[in-house]
């Protein structure tokens, strides 16, 4: 099971990286979006996909699951979902000042003021 | 008045999203509690009870929105995060460490025997922080369309 | 009070959260951010003081016994550290005030500035790495807001690319945590650092320390991690800019002293061989860039990698000596940088330009000014007995002590090099004969602003010359990481 959870976040990094490096601002937030959640994976992965019951809650279990890893991923989770939101209001503010969403066109080349 | 004529077939979203939407919120409560000692919380239902109101957005828009909930959301992300602070900083007056949650067992009429726990005041916190910001940036955006 | 390490976070972030309720009532605003910060200022001068009479601070949240819960530790190196950046946000939201308009100060700008400061002071104090993680998007989310504020073109344009950059910083550092948490087991920094020497095969502990090595040179502009850091610091606004510039790529060199130090120093030449190379090649760039720009802000950025790379090779030779070195150096520079960006700040703002061509001749009008920008300058070059001038010098004597030759010269060839850049920036823009008549937006409060700014510089000279007071603490402070086990005994109590 590990393994097989290994390849989907290699294929969801993957993806992540081809999306990152595209030049529609858009695809960009969507391979973030992608990337956080192959992190994600990773965590919930490393620590072992165990099937077992919820700990301490009930008396008697023998086999259960680290609840650690699920914790961190949650907070993980709510972080690069705001983090997107914030992505996502920012890349459309950004596409009505400067009516451009290409990244070609978001070089700087101008010197500062 | 073109937005009208592109509304005309809203009838069913908009009669389904009314009731529709006091189901997910009764079922956002449910999760909210019972977050306790189950899946759920404050996070999620936070999160469940902001879609209902973007369902309602969708099928009416947000002026009506307004007018039906005149809530200012970036009060409301404030209160969440006051209450939450406050939860963690009771214990701090009372000499434990911060964060340290108090609990106890409680005959409430009706509901028989039950735990109350300031994690649950912690918890409202999120939920409403949930909704202010999910809110606030939906509005962000909409708004200036 | 057992309470006392989480004051530096809470007390700012209440008075956010209070200020959170009425963002347009600019006056009060202004008011309380001011007050909190200084609270904020005594309770951590009075945690430096308990640290040094009692010894390490710990703290459980939620009463949860170390290593299961999360930690929070204060010891002197984290309590000198949020002492600085504390005072630091004091003195620029002080200058802030006078800086922007109504309009501006209305968008949140105290909020997010408040709330900046309480991710720092937490990624400082934790004691767990994943909440080390938690507070650096704290700070990283503020910093978002704050670097957006305006929303001009240039500022949406580079945000964007800021914003991608920390992304997938954060990303990565997620994915380092679960590694970690993978091999070991455990995320409290105390309990890794008994636990990593126990692991059966250390090139995966390698691995890790580089991704974090990674994670962190991302943060704090390590070559080839800084490209983005130009674009994205000179269009903040200066303010802005100074907090950015003093806080935020020190938190980043922060945590690898931290997490070098406590656990990845066990395991082999390659890691300290990798900052080492990674530091003189900062130091490089930083020194390049430095004398090639004529515009002032873009200097003085580039003059921050020149000090990220004398500490991280402070850091990299690893001993006693020269980790006092990279901490005194730290603190001088988290200062004397804040100082020299708001200089710089006051100098675009007086004459509408930042180039140095434009300038000129400013000292015969603004001879405080212009006398405050030369001592700050000096002390960024280590002119003694200014207070750059014992950190490079602890660092430097503690290469020369490893057998290390070209490290030391090449620390010390960059301060001939920070010299040379301030000092074009001082004899072209405040010697001379002015260009013209300057009629900046800033022409008239400059008064008021060079305040705040002069007491800061008072603080840096201060430090510079209270170099033999402040060593105990220094020492104090560098001891649990030369020794990780007085950081374990701290923490986990048997």
């Amino acid at each position: 099971m590990e393994i097989f959870v290994s390849i989907i976040i290699g294929v969801l990094t993957m993806c992540a990286v081809y999306l990152v490096l595209s030049r529609s601002l858009l695809r960009i937030i969507i391979g973030t979006a992608l990337f956080s959640h192959a992190a994600h994976l990773l965590v919930l992965t490393t620590a072992g996909l165990k099937t077992g019951a919820a700990p301490v809650l009930v008396d008697g279990v023998t086999e259960f699951t680290d609840p650690l890893p699920q914790a961190l991923v949650l907070t993980a989770i709510v972080i690069s979902f705001g983090v997107t939101a914030f992505f996502l209001v920012l890349a459309y503010r950004t596409y009505q000042e400067l009516s451009t969403d290409n990244m070609e066109e978001m070089k700087g080349t101008e010197s500062y003021d | 008045m073109k937005q009208n004529s592109k509304r005309v077939n809203d009838v069913i979203l908009q009669t389904a999203a009314i009731i529709i939407f006091f189901i997910i919120v009764i079922f956002s409560i449910d999760l909210f509690f019972a977050g306790h000692y189950s899946p759920g919380g404050g996070f999620i239902g936070g999160l469940m009870t902001s879609a209902a109101l973007v369902l309602l957005l969708l099928a009416f828009d947000s002026k009506t929105l307004a007018n039906v909930l005149p809530i200012d959301y970036r009060l409301m992300t404030a209160t969440g995060l006051l209450i939450a602070l406050l939860t963690g900083l009771h214990s701090v007056f009372l000499g434990r460490p911060f964060l340290t949650h108090a609990y106890g067992k409680f005959d409430l009429p009706l509901l028989g025997e039950q735990t109350l726990h300031t994690a649950i005041a912690f918890d409202l916190g999120v939920y409403l922080v949930v909704i202010g910001i999910t809110l606030t940036i939906i509005q962000t955006i909409g708004e200036s369309e | 009070m057992i309470n006392l390490p989480v004051f530096p976070i809470v007390i700012p972030a209440l008075a956010a959260i209070i200020m959170m309720f009425m963002p347009k009532r600019v006056q009060l605003q202004r008011g309380m951010a001011l007050g909190a910060l200084a609270m904020t200022a005594i309770v951590s001068l009075f945690l430096v003081h308990t640290v040094s009479t009692e010894g390490i601070q710990t703290l459980n949240l939620g009463n949860w016994q170390a290593p299961f819960g999360i930690t929070l530790v204060s010891d002197m190196l984290s309590a000198l550290l949020v002492t600085t950046s504390t005072l630091l946000t004091f003195f620029i939201v002080w200058f802030a005030v006078h800086y922007f308009s109504d309009s501006y100060e209305g968008n949140y700008l105290y909020i997010s500035m408040l709330f900046m400061l309480v991710g720092v002071n937490g990624a400082f104090t934790t004691g767990d790495i994943f909440n080390l993680f938690v507070f650096f998007e704290v700070f990283l989310m503020s910093s978002y807001v704050l670097i957006v504020l305006g929303g001009r073109g240039v500022q949406l344009r580079e945000s964007i690319k800021y914003l991608l950059v920390n992304i997938i910083a954060s990303a990565l550092f997620v994915m380092s945590v679960a590694l970690l948490y993978g091999v070991t087991g455990t995320l409290n920094l105390a309990d890794l650092a008994m636990k990593i020497p126990l692991v059966d095969n250390p090139d995966v502990i390698t691995v890790i320390g580089v991704m974090f090595v990674i994670v962190f040179g991302m943060k704090g502009a390590l070559v080839p991690l800084h490209y983005w850091l130009p674009g994205a610091y000179v269009v903040a606004p200066t303010p802005i800019l100074a907090m950015f510039g003093a806080l935020l790529t020190k938190v980043g060199v922060y945590s690898i002293l931290r997490t070098y130090t406590l656990l990845f120093d066990g395991n082999g030449e390659f890691l300290q061989t990798f900052l080492m190379v990674l530091a003189v090649l900062t130091i490089f760039i930083g020194m390049t860039g430095a004398i090639a720009y004529n515009d002032v802000k873009l200097i003085i950025i580039y003059n921050i990698m020149i000090a990220v790379g004398v500490i991280l090779y402070g850091i990299s030779v690893n001993t006693q000596t020269s980790l006092e070195g990279s901490l005194y150096y730290l603190i001088h520079d988290m200062i004397i940088k804040a100082v020299l960006f708001m200089l710089v700040g006051m100098m675009i703002g007086i004459t509408k330009s930042g180039q140095l061509r434009d300038m000129g001749g400013l000292i015969t009008r603004f001879p405080l000014f212009g006398w405050t920008f030369f001592v700050a300058a000096l002390s960024l070059a280590g002119i003694p007995p200014l207070s750059g001038f014992f950190g490079k010098l602890l660092i430097v004597s503690g290469g020369m002590d490893e057998g290390e030759l070209f490290g030391p010269l090449l620390v010390l060839l960059s301060s001939l090099f920070v010299l040379y850049s301030v000092m074009k920036i001082f004899l072209n823009g405040f010697w001379g004969e002015a260009k013209r008549e300057y009629d900046g937006p800033l022409v008239p409060y400059t008064k008021r602003l060079i305040v705040p700014v002069f007491l800061l510089l008072i603080i840096a000279v201060a430090y510079g010359f209270g170099a033999e007071a402040i060593h105990p603490y220094i020492t104090q402070a560098i001891e649990p990481l030369v020794n990780p086990e007085i950081y374990i005994d701290a923490v986990i109590k048997e």
